[in-house]
Formats: C-alpha cells, sequence, structure tokens
C-alpha cells in the first residue's frame, strides 16, 4: 500500500474505535474522564519503559491499562471521600501526568521517549515502522495494534450492547437488575485506556481527546438511537481523521492538530445544520408548542 | 390600596414547554397566600420568574406598584433548600449574615453590631445554640431555618418561600408558621408555595390555586373549594375525595 | 535564596505570586463547580498564544497574552454556547473545545516554528512552562496582572462569597451576578494566561484545583480555606520552581504540579477536617468506646443471669 494509504488507514482505524468509545464515553456522562485518562496514559508508557526498558507495544498496552485503571480507582476514591467529581479528576489527572512528564525529563532523556511525541503523535513516521506477519506480509506495526483494538472494542461493545445501554441510561436499575455495573465501569475506563494509547502514536494524547468525544458529541445531536449514534459517530471519527489529513498535507502543518480541527469542524456543522437538535432548525421551527 | 403584587398576563416557558400561561394575580398588603398546585404546574417557576430568575415571554409584573428592580430592597426570597450546595464552608451565623450583605454595601466587612442581629434572627427561628455550626451538620428542618432567618434579617415587606415546609420536622414547621404568623401580624406580606393540601386552610388567609394558569385565586374560605381544588389537579386528586370529605 | 542570580530571584518571586493568585481564583473555581472548566480554558489559550507571536513577528509577552485571553474567552464562550443551547452537556462541551482549540494551537504552532527565527521562540514552552526563560519584564508584568486578582478576589470577598453559595439569594439583594460572573470569569482567564508562561497550558488547570482541594482538608471557614489554597499555591509555585532550577532544562509545569500534589497528600492524610489520619483516631476512639460499652452491657448481663 501507499505511503499515504497506510496513513489513511492508521487515521481511520483511530477514528473507528475512538468513535466507538466515544459515544458510551458521552452518554455516561464521562468526557472529562476521558481527557484525564488521556494525559495518564502518559505516566503508565514511562513506567512501563522504565521497568523493561523497552518500547514494545505489549507493554506500552500494559502499563497504560494499568494508569488508565489507576486514574478511575482515584477519581473515584477521593470522590467517595468528599472532593467534587470534577475537582477530584483535576486532581489525580494533573499530578500523574506531571510525574510522567519529570520522569521523561530526568530519568529517560529525550532519545527513546519525548514528550511532544506523545502528546502530538507523529504519524509521518508510522508507515516506516513494519512489522512481519504472517500472511498479510509486512504492515506498520501501529496499523496492526490499531486493528487489534478496534476487534477488542467492537466485540465488547457488541457482545455486553444491552448492558452497556442500561448502565450508561440508568445504573441503578442495572443494578437492581444485577449487572454488576462497577466492574463494567472499569472494564470500560480498560476500554478508554486502551484505545487512548493505541492511538497515542498515530495522534498523540490530547488529539485522542478529541477524537474521543467531538465526533461523539456531534452523533449525538443528530439521532436518538444508541445503534445510529454509535455508527455515526464512527462515521465522523473516520471522516474528520482522513479531512484533517488532506488539510494538514495541503496547509503543510501538524497532521494530528488538524485532524482534531477537524472534528471541532464536524461538531460545527452538526451543532448549527442537524435537523433534530441544530441551532437553526430550532430558529425556523420556534420549538414552544403554542397551548 | 394599592397592591403589593400585580401580575398580569405573564407567560413563560420552561425547557421548551411552556409552563405558565397568561397568568394574571393580585396580593393586597399583609396576607399570606399559599400557591398550591400539581407537580410541574409552574409553582416554583412563577416565583423565579417574579423575582426574574427566570425569563418570562410575555406580560407585566409589579411590586408596590414599582418595576422588580426599583422593588428589590423591600424583598425577601428564601429559595429551596436544595438550591444550594450545603457542603460549602461557612456556619449558619455567616449564612444569616448574607441577609445583611445588601444593607452593609460593597467593600465593608460585616460589623459587631451585624452579628448580633444575626444572632437574634437565628434566637427567633430557634437556633442561637447552632450559631457556629457548620451548615453540612445541620438537619434539613435546621437549614430550612436557617434560610428562614436570613430572610427575617432582611427586614423585608415582601416574603417570597419556595416550599418551606416540605421535608421538615414538626418543630420546624411550627417555628417557621410562627414566624410568618408573626410578619403578617406586623402588616408583611407573605406568599408560599405550599405542597400539602391539608394544612392550607390552617396556615393560609389566601389561596392561588395554579396549573400553568390561575386557576382560583382569594380567600382560603371562598377560593379553597373541593370544586376548585378539583379544577386543579383534574384525575390526579381522586385520593382526596375520600380524604377531605 | 541565596546563591541564586538576580534573575533567578524575580522568577521566584514571580511564582510565588502567581501561585498565591491561582490558589484564590481556584476556590472560587471549586465552589462554582467549574475546577476542569480551567483545564479547558487553558488549553483554549493556546491558538491565542501563537496568534500573538505570529501577529509580532518575534516574543512579545502583553500581546501574546492579550491574544491568549482573548482565544480562552472565545473558548468559553463556546463552552457557554454549546451547553446552553443543545443536548451536550458541559463535561463534553469542554472536551470538545479543549482538544479542538488545542489541536488548532498545534497546527499554529507548526506554522509559526518555520517562520524564520521562531524557533528559538520559546513558543514550546508554554506548552510545559518554563519559568526560567522569564526576564525582569515579563516577571514585573505578571506580578502587576496577578496582584489585580488578588485585589478583585479581595476587596469584595463577602460579595464573592456570597455569589459562589447562592447566586439566587445575591440577585435578589440586588447584586447583578451577570457582572459578577463577567469579572470571575474575567479574573480566571487573566490567571490562566498569566500562568501558562510559567506552568504551561496543559498543566495549569493544576494550579487552579490542587492548591483549593487541599485546603479544604483542613478548615471549616470559606475565609481560612481561601488563604490557605493562596499559601498552598504560592507555597507549591515557589518550591517548584527552585527544584526545577537545579537541571537544565527542566520544564517547570510539571515541578509545580508535583510540589501542590505533594501538599495535597500531606492534606489528604494529615488534615484536621475528614484528613485520613484524624478519621483513623475518631474511628480508633469511637470503636473503644463502643466495645466499652458493650463489654460494661456484657457484664451487666452476665450479673444479671
Amino acid at each position: 500500500m501507499s505511503y499515504a494509504g497506510w496513513i489513511l488507514l492508521t487515521a481511520s482505524l483511530v477514528g473507528l474505535s475512538c468513535g466507538f468509545i466515544g459515544a458510551l464515553l458521552i452518554l455516561r456522562r464521562m468526557a472529562m474522564m476521558a481527557d484525564a485518562i488521556s494525559h495518564t496514559v502518559l505516566l503508565g508508557i514511562v513506567v512501563a519503559y522504565l521497568v523493561t526498558r523497552e518500547l514494545s507495544g505489549v507493554h506500552m498496552l500494559l502499563g497504560a491499562i494499568a494508569a488508565g485503571l489507576l486514574t478511575s480507582v482515584l477519581v473515584q476514591w477521593f470522590h467517595s471521600r468528599g472532593v467534587q467529581q470534577e475537582a477530584s479528576i483535576g486532581v489525580v489527572f494533573t499530578s500523574l501526568f506531571a510525574i510522567g512528564v519529570v520522569l521523561i525529563a530526568t530519568k529517560v532523556g529525550n532519545a527513546h521517549l519525548d514528550v511532544k511525541h506523545t502528546l502530538m503523535g507523529e504519524i509521518t513516521f508510522i508507515p516506516w515502522e513494519k512489522i512481519e506477519l504472517p500472511w498479510l506480509g509486512a504492515i506498520p506495526e501501529a496499523v496492526f495494534i490499531l486493528s487489534l483494538v478496534l476487534i477488542v472494542v467492537v466485540a465488547v461493545i457488541l457482545a455486553f450492547y444491552k448492558e452497556w445501554k442500561i448502565t450508561s441510561f440508568d445504573p441503578a436499575l442495572a443494578a437492581s437488575l444485577g449487572i454488576p455495573v462497577v466492574l463494567m465501569h472499569y472494564v470500560f475506563m480498560s476500554l478508554v485506556s486502551v484505545t487512548t494509547v493505541a492511538a497515542f502514536d498515530a495522534v498523540g494524547a490530547i488529539m485522542v481527546v478529541a477524537m474521543l468525544i467531538t465526533p461523539a458529541a456531534a452523533a449525538y445531536l443528530w439521532t436518538d438511537r444508541l445503534a445510529v449514534m454509535l455508527g455515526l459517530s464512527g462515521l465522523f471519527g473516520v471522516v474528520s481523521a482522513i479531512a484533517g489529513y488532506y488539510v494538514a498535507v495541503w496547509l503543510d502543518t501538524s497532521i494530528s492538530g488538524s485532524m482534531a480541527f477537524a472534528t471541532g469542524i464536524v461538531f460545527m456543522i452538526s451543532f448549527l445544520g442537524s435537523p433534530k437538535h441544530g441551532i437553526v432548525a430550532k430558529f425556523i421551527r420556534p420549538a414552544v408548542p403554542s397551548a | 390600596m394599592l397592591p403589593v403584587i400585580n401580575v398580569n398576563q405573564l407567560s413563560a416557558s420552561y425547557r421548551k414547554n411552556k409552563v405558565l400561561d397568561r397568568v394574571g394575580f393580585e396580593v393586597r398588603p399583609g396576607t399570606m397566600t399559599s400557591i398550591v398546585g400539581p407537580n410541574g404546574a409552574g409553582k416554583s417557576t412563577l416565583l423565579k420568574v417574579l423575582l426574574e430568575l427566570h425569563p418570562k415571554l410575555s406580560g407585566t409584573v409589579s411590586f408596590f406598584g414599582e418595576t422588580y428592580a426599583k422593588a428589590k430592597e423591600r424583598i425577601g426570597y428564601v429559595p429551596q433548600r436544595g438550591s444550594v450546595d450545603w457542603d460549602f464552608p461557612t456556619n449558619a451565623l455567616d449564612v444569616v449574615l448574607m441577609g445583611l450583605y445588601g444593607r452593609i454595601g460593597w467593600l465593608k466587612w460585616p460589623k459587631k453590631l451585624h452579628r448580633e442581629k444575626a444572632l437574634e434572627a437565628l434566637d427567633q427561628m430557634g437556633m442561637a445554640d447552632y450559631a457556629s455550626r457548620q451548615i453540612s451538620q445541620l438537619s434539613g428542618g435546621q437549614q430550612q431555618r436557617v434560610f428562614l432567618a436570613r430572610a427575617l434579617i432582611q427586614d423585608a415587606d415582601l416574603y417570597f418561600l419556595d416550599e418551606p415546609l416540605a421535608g421538615v420536622d414538626a418543630a420546624t414547621e411550627r417555628a417557621i408558621m410562627d414566624t410568618l404568623k408573626l410578619l403578617k401580624s406586623k402588616g408583611r406580606t407573605v406568599l408560599v408555595v405550599h405542597h400539602d393540601l391539608q394544612t392550607v386552610e390552617d396556615y393560609f388567609d389566601h389561596v392561588l390555586l395554579l396549573n400553568r394558569t390561575v386557576v382560583a385565586h382569594g380567600p382560603t374560605a371562598d377560593a379553597f373549594t373541593r370544586e376548585n381544588i378539583f379544577r386543579t389537579y383534574g384525575g390526579t386528586l381522586r385520593w382526596m375525595e375520600g380524604l377531605s370529605g | 535564596m541565596i546563591g541564586l542570580s538576580h534573575n533567578a530571584q524575580w522568577v521566584l518571586l514571580s511564582t510565588l505570586i502567581l501561585g498565591t493568585a491561582a490558589g484564590i481564583m481556584g476556590c472560587l473555581a471549586y465552589w462554582k463547580r467549574q475546577s476542569l472548566m480551567s483545564d479547558a480554558l487553558s488549553h483554549a489559550a493556546l491558538p491565542g498564544v501563537v496568534g500573538g507571536f505570529a501577529l509580532m513577528g518575534f516574543k512579545n509577552l502583553p500581546v501574546m497574552i492579550a491574544g491568549a485571553a482573548v482565544s480562552a474567552l472565545i473558548g468559553a464562550l463556546l463552552i457557554h454556547w454549546i451547553r446552553s443551547s443543545s443536548r451536550v452537556k458541559e463535561d463534553a462541551a469542554m472536551g470538545i473545545i479543549l482538544s479542538v482549540f488545542f489541536g488548532l494551537g498545534i497546527m499554529m504552532l507548526t506554522f509559526v516554528n518555520r517562520m524564520a527565527g521562531a524557533s528559538q521562540s520559546g513558543l514550546d514552552s508554554f506548552i510545559f512552562g518554563q519559568a526560567a526563560s522569564m526576564v525582569r519584564k515579563d516577571v514585573l508584568m505578571m506580578i502587576v496582572l496577578a496582584s489585580i486578582v488578588l485585589l478583585v478576589a479581595g476587596i469584595a470577598f463577602k460579595e464573592w462569597k456570597l455569589f459562589l453559595f447562592d447566586p439566587a439569594f445575591a440577585k435578589g439583594l440586588g447584586m447583578s451576578t451577570r457582572w459578577m460572573g463577567a469579572i470571575y470569569m474575567g479574573a480566571l482567564v487573566l490567571v490562566i494566561v498569566v500562568g501558562i508562561q510559567a506552568v504551561g497550558v496543559i498543566l495549569m488547570a493544576a494550579l487552579l484545583i490542587i492548591p483549593a482541594v487541599s485546603a479544604r482538608y483542613w478548615t471549616q471557614s470559606f475565609k481560612w480555606m481561601v488563604v490557605l489554597s493562596a499559601l498552598f499555591g504560592g507555597g507549591a509555585g515557589m518550591i517548584g520552581t527552585l527544584i526545577s532550577t537545579y537541571g537544565k532544562g527542566w520544564p517547570t509545569g510539571p515541578f509545580i504540579v508535583i510540589a501542590a500534589a505533594c501538599l495535597f497528600v500531606v492534606s489528604l492524610a494529615f488534615g484536621a477536617r475528614k484528613g485520613l489520619v484524624v478519621l483513623a483516631v475518631q474511628q480508633y476512639a469511637q470503636r473503644k468506646k463502643l466495645r466499652r460499652t458493650t463489654f460494661v452491657q456484657q457484664s451487666a448481663l452476665e450479673r444479671g443471669s
């Protein structure tokens, strides 16, 4: 496949998995948790590197899951001890992220891992870092990992589709029906961490947040059905990734920044033009029913 | 005599739904009116619209013949207990003192005189012993009494109370009603959003039955009839049949 | 302080004042339930910083700070607009603005870094903060702006308290909650844009959030919470800056945040109100009392039988 082809495939995979996970994030009102986890996985990666002295995909994934779970456990714990949820998220992720940055600055040095790379991603290198696989031949490692993550994400969402629906909509009811709400919360947080770290290489930590939240929020404005929302969210993710790439090439600027910005444009279009919940629609058809 | 409140053709919507539709009524000074109606009838919204905490769609409101902005100083408001965060780091006396902030003015700190006044208001609500208690450690009824003390200290001519008797203990209910009666005897006007139909006749001399619009309004003896109540609550009040008979 | 260069002393003073101002505004933000709003706004400031630089073609702090303020305020307005006129909730709206603005900022940064000489601009230092790169003029400006914030919070202290605790009542007393909201937002944005030079856009929020949360563990009074939060913020600012001067090219932001986090852990453990140690002691005392009463009851029962 061509160079641009690999990049577009990578970006689309990111768009799809982030879009699916993002739809649930929005419905569970955990958008800022995603922001938090996307920062703290840095600590997970750094610690995994310091322990193993290797920058392999598996170690990074494990470190990221651990960091993601640690984040959610700590946030939950502080919240249960009387700190506002928002503030609790703020304390945990900034502290863990700062530790990660300091570890990189003092212990790792810039040679193997650099903060800017993990924050902003460098999708342009991805097509060159190939691995050999049986049957498939040489494909970029990031594409392989992202495909795996996408398969896991889709499988977990489909397998427990109705459980995700009910735990997102009414956790109290779900608990009374005997669904393990807490376990599902942490499974979900693990999914967020895995997706985040897999997307890290491609778009970087902060742009993962854009990919997770913005396409899903846009989809939320078009439909009232979860299945449609999941589909649209994934679609918007792919569209912004591809559009972002071409804009970046055209303007010769940061690809990940451009992709994040593209998600913003998709959201703005939805926000203004969605027939159901858009601003223009509200303007044309005043919502107050005459009594 | 000039009415304390004059409301004309007032409409308002909440989350796209029209909750108040051409509401109109007048309140005479020195009266104690309960605003009664089913859930979602727009009782709290009416209060918020009157106090300009929620925008109106159309209609006019005047207090003492003036706009709200001009009459503001003469109006006291006791919001629903759930409207604030009781974890806020402050004590009961301090909350009561807030009632004086308008009079103390900007840039100045509360003085001993103000503190004494606040303590007096707390005492009147039977809460003097709790002056330095953290507000999160007060019971629901005690929190409500603190709110009422804060309104008292404002020394207003007109009071609005939003569900002050919801979920409070019997002692608090008595303390609040005694205070309201005292206010009335001093010629102040009181409007209370109320939920308990059984106590309307005992507690209030006027009643305003509200369900998106005014169903009936007047002295309790005239307006609080079985027919009017039924018209206000519609089918939702079948259980009342056997109860008040 | 001895052994530090003259410039370093200025820098230290500025992070001290910055931390104090952030600690105070953080308390207000905490009770306005907008802790994460500060995070969204500081990320949203990045396009403005870069835009300000591009406009002048060189590093001119006042212009860049003005740019940051404009861009953060636009972000705040957009968050408000999205939240109030669509079904998208506030947390998602913040996430959108935060990431999209940051993406835009990175796009612009890549552009600007290609401009001649721009790579030496120290623009990258706005991401993690580089207090050491500040010169005396920058420091003076930070001090002035931070002092404005201190003044705003100080002179209307009791009004802020009421505004945060019960805005509806404040309005009833004739205070303009609209104006107070605007001033609050202005002061918050001011602290953020002044702070990102030292702490960076990514971690600026920590300086607003962590001291306030830590102070919460010590006191029941709003006044003392603000004072303590200011002390914690100032302390963290100073300690973090000092440590970061020991390594070459060490970013200031993360060290300040770690200093603040240490203060938080201490507060969490030993805080007089709900601190873990205090709670453990209370529980121990209670259990002991309970054991004694059950023991008394038991022996009474045994005597009776």
